[in-house]
């Protein structure tokens, strides 16, 4: 995706907004019992990181910084993905003051693939499920009291999820 | 978009144990139709949990997730019979949300 349809894209999204926001209040339903808290908001996504190529690059517009090996991040990741589409990565980690975990694979087009805030009160540990388009080596970075820790582990993959 | 989320949040002790579920086509944008033509990525963007008026967990994804995106996290608070609300919104600003009771 160019950046005239990413710009495009959200003026779209924002002048839509808008408009189911003006037509709510002229309708009368301004008082209507929406849930307390806000929705999720894209506003929050860093579009810029999940472009990026290399793992520096991707953690310097994710973090504004680089990462350094860790023994106290565990990346949880199989030897040999039988089906790239679905790979399960599990990242933990025993770092005091944990605020966000980021999950890169280093071989696909764009190598951020996940990143999750941490708030506190919250434990260090997330599994979830990714696309590997081939064999690659995962990094799992965890960001504690304002620096960042990795682990990296090679995974073999049989079948690509990036494919057609 | 309605009926996307599933959750189970399960709370032991002082800790609940969040999984999701949602079902999304996660489209990377590399993947070619059966004409050959490119499917625009299509992917959700950022998931939020929110317990007792707090965020407890955001989720900001790529299109690099596999499909029907699942998710486990943990917390500490949270008791049985609480609210637990997710919500999530994608690349094309379509979103969904919904309130679970803590089991």
């Amino acid at each position: 995706m160019n950046e005239f349809s990413d710009a495009h894209n959200v003026a779209r999204r924002t002048i839509l907004k808008g408009a189911i926001a003006g037509s709510l209040v002229g309708l009368g339903f301004d008082t209507f019992p929406f849930p307390a808290f806000a929705d999720a908001d894209a506003k929050h996504w860093p579009g810029d990181a999940f472009k990026q190529k290399s793992e520096a690059d991707a953690l310097k517009a994710l973090y504004g910084k680089s990462a350094q090996a860790s023994d106290k991040v565990s990346l949880d990741a199989p030897e040999i993905a039988e089906n790239g589409a679905v790979v399960p990565i599990a990242v933990t980690s025993t770092l005091p003051k944990v605020t966000g975990i980021a999950i890169l694979v280093l071989e696909n087009p764009n190598v951020l693939a996940a990143a999750y805030k941490i708030p506190e009160g919250t434990q260090a540990s997330v599994s979830n499920r990714i696309k590997m388009a081939k064999t690659s080596k995962v990094v799992a970075v965890v960001e504690s009291g304002g620096k960042l820790y990795s682990a990296t582990k090679e995974v073999k993959v049989t079948v690509g999820g990036c494919g057609g | 978009m309605a009926g996307t989320i599933r959750v189970r949040a399960t709370s032991s002790g002082d800790t609940t144990e969040v999984q999701s579920l949602i079902r999304h086509p996660m489209d990377s944008g590399f993947v070619k139709d059966r004409q050959g033509k490119l499917i625009p990525a299509h992917h959700i963007e950022v998931v939020q949990f929110e317990h007792g008026g707090k965020t407890v967990f955001t989720a900001l994804w790529g299109p690099a997730v596999s499909k029907d995106p699942y998710v486990k996290f943990s917390f500490k608070g949270g008791k049985k019979g609480d609210d637990l609300k997710v919500s999530w919104v994608d690349n094309k600003g379509t979103s969904d949300s919904l309130v679970a009771k803590i089991q």
